[in-house]
């Protein structure tokens, strides 16, 4: 019981866990341990919610960052479940619209960026 | 002693995340007709009505905002945590809670069920939309439900008239509060909460059925052409460029027919009634004004039909999703949009809807561009200078011109909007982030007998409004306009020497620069009571200043041969953004709490109207010579 289970993910995993952070913290680079920002996952593929933390890029408001990731939990953005993103703004950016459980919610940029999450590889063709 | 018939009754509330059906069932249980529609956000205030169950008990129920949780984020949700924690003045928790869940949707609704749950409030589960569940295959056991949560579980069925048969049996076993309930007490859900209540979401779906999280549902495969990049913004604008062409194109018949008709009884009056104070009343004050406002009902059905239909069938959130760039790039929370399409049947619901915006600065600026959205009273204003002044004939293949010109108003409208947010997003400093998150809902058929309750709630709506508040301002001018009555010997139409000529008079200085004359003056004055007036009121002015009495219902080409081009446009303008009626100054002010933003919307707006009448005019004229 409780025990989420991740594969593909162990750098991930390994952060969360306290272990200092490393280079992979910011940026991209942690795409290589399978971890992506859920913005960058592609359009329709599976994935699994990793984290969702207040977003720290840009966000000069913690009150209502915190108020938005507690918001993304109630909603069932929560460690573990499965999502994928349904439909994406006009020219293929903002905003996004994202099957979690049985609910379609749409996001904005910012908003996303308080959910990591990591794509179901073994599932994909 | 017989027991005191004052006795308190119950207090049940309804409570549940958003757009899960409360209000269907709080309609089916009370009998109200409350406006029910397939987006989040419908329902922004505490509503109470009362039902009696079989054995006879009053029990009074309370209809509540959908909320995620009882931590708001929001001003709707505010209402509903207030409500159930009893932190509303002179109101304890309520005794009952029926918390409405969606049968097809109970992996996210559960989570709040839980966290009720922990309130200690006594609570059944009514679970709703199972006739939907069903056919999309999801089957729930209802028994093993409540027995994995301890909670009783009833389904409901809100769409239906016999839906709630089984909600009302157990409301009916209630008993009245012997006395008044402590106050709830509601501790926000900690890591450790939310990670348990995950876990018992998953035990209780796995033990119960009805969870189908995988495969292409048929709102997926709708949404994969309405939402795509290219088509779904192709497709939006084909969607309200038709409902336009259909308000001109389908509304004829039946607007000649009541124009038929008025006609017809003004005639009849005319010669039934001898000559008198009476008759002039009526024929001139009654039947030239409320006739000629009449003669949109048929536009203002069509205009809600198509309201209606896409705020039933779940298109309108997607409407929001498409549209989120343009929105986000003035400076406007992706949640305004709703508001905003509201503000095009009217204002006020617009601007209550903004409740479901989180962040106050984000609700005030979509309140202050909430009136710019062409509301459905400006539709008699534009529709008579457009039947007037527009040829009808086809452009570019097929297209109505008169529709065009009509869809042109409302884009200025939304132009100007955007412009003034973007002012306003900019005034306030600082770059912040807007929030969007919103709910997609599965797409619904639109439920037939909702959309004829809405529309005929439209029809009562106008006929009252045209009634009462229309019907009066039009005696009021029409005494205005009688008296008093011209010197001996007097050439020009009575009118002119009547007080309410002396007033156009007065005013036509001030609106002269921008092409108004006296008649459109005086007509623009009771038209701050209800916009659809100055229609009225321009049948009234008009029919007086005639001098034989064959004018009512006939204002089109009365105005037509009056008034010039550049008039006619000028006139438009100021519509498309003059300030709202009355009541919507009084509802920014309840809403805001505060007297600065209504008269800060009414400057704005009068410069805007009469900086863009005047450019109109000037422009217009200079090109027509």
């Amino acid at each position: 019981m409780g025990t989420i289970l991740i594969y593909n993910c162990d750098m991930e995993m390994i952060q969360n866990s306290g272990i200092p952070h490393s280079a992979a913290a910011t940026g991209p680079a942690s795409a290589a341990g399978g971890a992506v920002q859920l913005a960058d996952l592609a359009t329709g593929a599976p994935a699994r919610v990793l984290s969702v933390s207040p977003a720290d890029a840009g966000s000069a408001d913690s009150v209502a960052s915190t108020g938005l990731s507690r918001r993304l939990a109630e909603l069932g953005f929560l460690p573990g479940e499965r999502l994928r993103i349904v439909a994406r703004g006009f020219l293929g950016r903002e905003p996004i619209a994202v099957r979690i459980g049985t609910g379609t919610f749409a996001l904005r940029l910012f908003e996303a960026a308080c959910i990591r999450v990591c794509p179901e590889r073994s599932l994909l063709p | 002693m017989e027991a005191a018939p004052s006795a308190p009754s119950p207090l049940v509330a309804l409570v549940g995340n958003p757009n899960c059906g409360k209000t269907a069932l709080f309609n089916v249980l009370t009998g109200s007709r409350q406006k029910v529609a397939n987006y989040a956000g419908v329902t922004v205030e505490r509503k109470e009505g009362s039902l009696s169950t079989p054995s006879g008990l009053k029990v009074r129920i309370l209809d509540l905002p959908g909320a995620y949780s009882l931590d708001p984020l929001t001003p709707d949700e505010q209402v509903t945590a207030d409500v159930l924690l009893g932190r509303r003045a002179g109101e304890t928790s309520p005794d009952f809670v029926v918390c409405v869940t969606d049968a097809t949707n109970l992996r996210q609704n559960l989570r709040l069920v839980l966290s009720l749950k922990r309130l200690g409030l006594p609570m059944v589960i009514a679970l709703n939309m199972t006739d939907i569940a069903r056919r999309k295959g999801i089957v729930i056991d209802a028994v093993k439900l409540a027995a994995e949560l301890g909670v009783p579980v009833v389904e409901t069925v809100g769409v239906k008239a016999s839906g709630a048969v089984a909600l009302v049996n157990v409301l009916d076993k209630l008993t009245a509060p012997a006395q008044p309930r402590q106050a709830a007490v509601w501790r926000t859900p900690t890591a450790a909460d939310i990670a348990h209540d995950q876990n018992e979401v998953r035990r209780i779906l796995g033990a119960v059925g009805g969870d189908r999280l995988d495969g292409i549902t048929p709102s997926d495969r709708i949404d994969a052409v309405v939402l795509h990049p290219v088509a779904g913004p192709l497709i939006l604008g084909v969607i309200l460029f038709l409902v336009f062409q259909a308000v001109f194109a389908w509304a004829q018949a039946p607007m000649d027919a009541i124009k038929a008709g008025v006609g017809m009884f003004g005639e009849w009056v005319n010669h039934a009634l001898p000559a008198s104070l009476l008759k002039d009343l009526f024929v001139n004050g009654v039947l030239a004004g409320v006739g000629s406002v009449l003669v949109f009902l048929p536009q203002i059905l069509i205009l809600f039909f198509f309201i209606l239909s896409l705020e039933e069938s779940g298109y309108l959130p997607r409407a929001a999703f498409l549209l989120d760039r343009v929105m986000g790039s003035v400076g406007l929370s992706g949640r305004a949009f709703i508001p905003l399409l509201s503000s095009f049947a009217c204002a006020i619901p617009g601007i209550m809807a903004t409740r479901t915006i989180q962040n106050p600065r984000d609700r005030l600026s979509t309140i202050m561009i909430a009136p710019l959205m062409t509301c459905s009273a400006r539709l008699p204003v534009y529709a008579l200078i457009i039947g007037a002044f527009i040829p009808r004939r086809e452009v570019w293949g097929g297209l109505e011109l008169q529709g065009v010109v009509l869809f042109a108003l409302y884009i200025a409208g939304i132009a100007g909007a955007m412009g003034v947010a973007y002012v306003l997003g900019r005034s306030g400093g600082g770059v912040r982030l807007h929030s969007l998150l919103l709910e997609l809902p599965a797409y619904h058929w639109p439920n037939l007998r909702n959309l004829g309750i809405g529309l005929w709630q439209r029809v009562e709506i106008f006929l009252s409004r045209v009634g009462t508040i229309i019907l009066s301002l039009m005696v009021i001018l029409w005494a205005l306009s009688s008296f008093p009555a011209p010197p001996p010997g007097a050439t020009g139409p009575a009118i002119q020497y009547s007080i309410a000529g002396h007033i156009g008079a007065w005013l036509a200085v001030i609106f002269a620069p921008i092409g108004f004359n006296w008649q459109i003056s005086i007509a623009l004055v009771p038209g701050l009571a209800a916009r659809e007036v100055a229609v009225g009121a321009l049948g009234t002015v008009y029919a007086l200043s005639a001098s034989g009495s064959d004018v009512s219902g006939a204002l089109t080409p009365l105005i037509a041969q009056s008034w010039s081009l550049p008039t006619a446009l000028s006139l438009l303008a100021w519509y498309v953004f003059a300030p709202q009626c009355l009541s919507t100054l009084a509802t920014v002010r309840r809403e805001t709490n505060s007297w600065r933003y209504p008269i800060i919307m009414a400057a704005y707006l009068f410069g805007l109207a009469y900086a863009g009448s005047w450019i109109t005019y000037r422009v217009a004229s200079a090109l027509t010579g």
